[in-house]
């Protein structure tokens, strides 16, 4: 019995493509009309992709077809986009997909939980038999293995994710935590929703525009403030972040001494994203305050990003292992016999016990 | 005997100093359980050694200058064992086990490990005052290295230059809490230790006393320091390592039992 992954991703397919094939909830079944013995959709923003097994080769239209939404149109050179692996290389590609390995966002570890949910409704649908039920456990150990034995994961890779594990080592805690957005921009919104995400629910927006800090405020469940408050905010505030359009600095030492003297020794962290910049670097200087620029944030978030490319050899050769170890592991299944007729109860055990 | 207890707990903590400083040049710098298994493991041994060493002599094993230099590297390891993993400071023993080996290091091999020329009395005040001074101590070495961490975290916010350390080191609020704690901690056994000393009933230096004084000043000064907020958490983290660092040199003047033999 051969196994395949058939599918495309944000690599090789633009959103629309990936529209159409979207696959839907009966994908598994018309795969198993076509004599697939088992199936498995894995479905996210990224990619479309199945895994199968099945003892005679599916043309690849049809399963394709099978992917399409009801109502998709089609478009020429469709097919193109798709990749199709057997095997050994199938194994490796979920071995990659599962360790994060395969995301646009290299190290990613959203992937994991949704290749477990992708398999727990394989499973639970009457999908998912011993073969694939090995190939998904032996991905999900690659993946933890991946995650453990090397730095992939570390690091934020975005603004909004750096300024939260900034956050967190100035504050512990964001519960509680009081933050000011000046100038409500998209960038800025995008951290007050990374920042909220780990707790922080005092959120205030201010803005020279009123009904635009309005607007933002009321989308995050936060109090818009008058523009003419916002430096008196800042003695009650934990973070401030920054982006108005201003040509000069807003804020500078001579304005921040006396509300630093307010402050006792509490922190505070200071993300200005605006460029021209808004606040003065010399304000770094002052104890307790930790002001940080878009450089500096891009800067951390690119350091992530090659610390993360750095840790890729190593990640590989752990999948290279666990591919090798399969593939011994395959070689036995098809000089021998197919597991669910050699031990149905085994089999059906591994099922109950092992990790979704 | 006991000093084969000394040198196998010192592996342990040189095996610990190893494994940080090759996590340091590989630059994966993560929590281990491994060093804080090997730093109880020497806790063990260390234990084990001032237990043959405390029955052959019948007393407190603090009588001269290498027990004592084994007894606060036990106090230090000890208090380090009950606090990091409370604090979830377990990154804390990467810091702790290099000042722990050094410390056991110096008493192994400088030539200080010298016998009482005649036993002496029996005295419970001047056992008491001389183990709760060096608990003490023990203290206010972790103070110093958690002071150590706090600065080591802040340097790397204030300048943006995060490096892997960064992200297992605990959040500063948190260093900062477990400093002030081991401050109070270590000041309170200290000042626990010094009215001891008022019912040693043995002549005692002058110099000994006023240097004794003069520590307790200066770790009471930061304290209050703290508590009426005059300082940053920043120069309070500096200052317990600079107060360490004074006051380790003078652990001569704290008293020892074989001092006055």
């Amino acid at each position: 019995m051969n196994f395949f992954c058939f599918g495309l991703n944000q690599r090789t397919a633009p959103i629309e493509a990936r529209e159409r094939f979207a696959g839907h909830a009966r994908s598994p079944a018309l795969l198993r009309d076509l004599g697939c013995s088992e199936v498995l959709l894995l479905t996210t923003c990224n990619r479309v992709e199945i895994y199968a097994a099945a003892d005679t080769n599916i043309a690849n239209e049809e399963i394709a077809q099978s992917l399409r939404i009801e109502g998709g149109s089609s478009a020429k050179n469709d097919l193109e986009a798709f990749y199709r692996k057997e095997n050994a290389e199938c194994a490796r590609h979920l071995f990659r997909v599962a360790a994060g390995l395969d995301s646009m966002v290299v190290g990613e570890t959203e992937i994991l939980g949704q290749a477990k949910r992708a398999y727990a409704e394989a499973l639970a649908n009457g999908n998912a038999g011993p073969l694939l039920h090995r190939l998904c456990q032996r991905a999900f150990r690659a993946a933890k293995q991946v995650r453990s034995k090397t730095q992939i994961t570390r690091g934020p890779v975005s603004v909004g994710s750096v300024a939260v594990d900034l956050a967190e080592k100035i504050f512990g805690d964001l519960r509680g935590r009081k933050v000011l957005v000046l100038g409500a921009g998209e960038t800025s919104a995008k951290t007050l929703r990374a920042l909220a995400s780990r707790g922080v629910s005092d959120l205030r927006v201010s803005n020279r525009t009123p009904a635009r800090a309005e607007e933002l405020a009321s989308e995050l469940e936060g109090l818009a403030v008058p523009f003419g408050t916002w430096l008196e905010q800042c003695r009650e505030i934990d973070i401030l972040i920054s982006s108005t359009a201003a040509e000069t600095h807003l804020l500078t030492p001579p304005l921040l001494v006396p509300i630093l003297r307010d402050r006792a020794d509490r922190p505070l962290f200071i993300i200005d994203i605006a460029v021209p910049r808004d606040v003065a670097p010399e304000v770094n200087e002052f104890d307790g305050v930790y002001l940080y620029d878009i450089d500096s944030l891009q800067q951390i978030a690119s350091e992530s990003h090659e610390l993360r490319r750095q840790q890729l050899a190593a990640a590989e050769a752990i999948i290279d292992e666990h591919v090798a170890d399969f593939q011994k592991h395959l070689g036995l299944s098809k000089s021998g016999t197919r597991p669910t007729k050699e031990c149905p109860a085994r089999v059906s055990g591994e099922l109950r016990t092992s990790e979704l | 005997m006991d000093r084969q207890f000394l040198i196998f707990a010192t592996i342990c903590y040189l095996a610990a100093v190893i494994r940080t400083v090759v996590s340091f040049r590989a630059r994966i710098f993560r929590r281990s359980r491994f060093v804080f298994l090997t730093i109880a493991l020497g806790f063990v041994l260390q234990t084990a050694f001032l237990t043959v060493r405390g029955h052959t002599l019948g007393s407190c094993p603090i009588t001269n200058l290498f027990e004592v230099l084994v007894f606060l590297a036990w106090s230090i390891a000890l208090i380090y064992l009950l606090i990091g993993p409370a604090y979830r400071l377990s990154l804390m023993g990467a810091f702790t086990a290099p000042l722990v080996f050094l410390l056991q290091v110096a008493a192994l091999l400088a030539p200080i490990d010298i016998p009482r020329a005649s036993p002496i009395a029996p005295n419970p005040w001047l056992e008491f005052h001389a183990s709760i001074s060096i608990i003490a101590y023990g203290a206010f070495a972790l103070a110093c290295v958690a002071g150590a961490m706090y600065l080591v975290q802040e340097r790397q916010l204030k300048t943006h230059q995060l490096r892997s350390i960064f992200y297992h080191l605990p959040p500063l609020p948190n260093l900062f809490s477990a400093m002030t704690r081991l401050l109070w901690f270590g000041f309170i056994l200290y000042s626990a230790g010094m009215i001891s000393g008022f019912f040693v009933n043995e002549p005692m230096p002058w110099t000994k006393i006023v240097l004794a004084f003069a520590i307790w000043i200066l770790y009471g000064a930061i304290l209050q320091g703290r508590y009426l907020r005059w300082m940053a958490p920043r120069r309070i983290a500096a200052l317990c390592m600079f107060a360490f660092a004074v006051a380790l040199p003078l652990l001569w003047s704290i008293e020892f039992v074989g001092h006055r033999a």
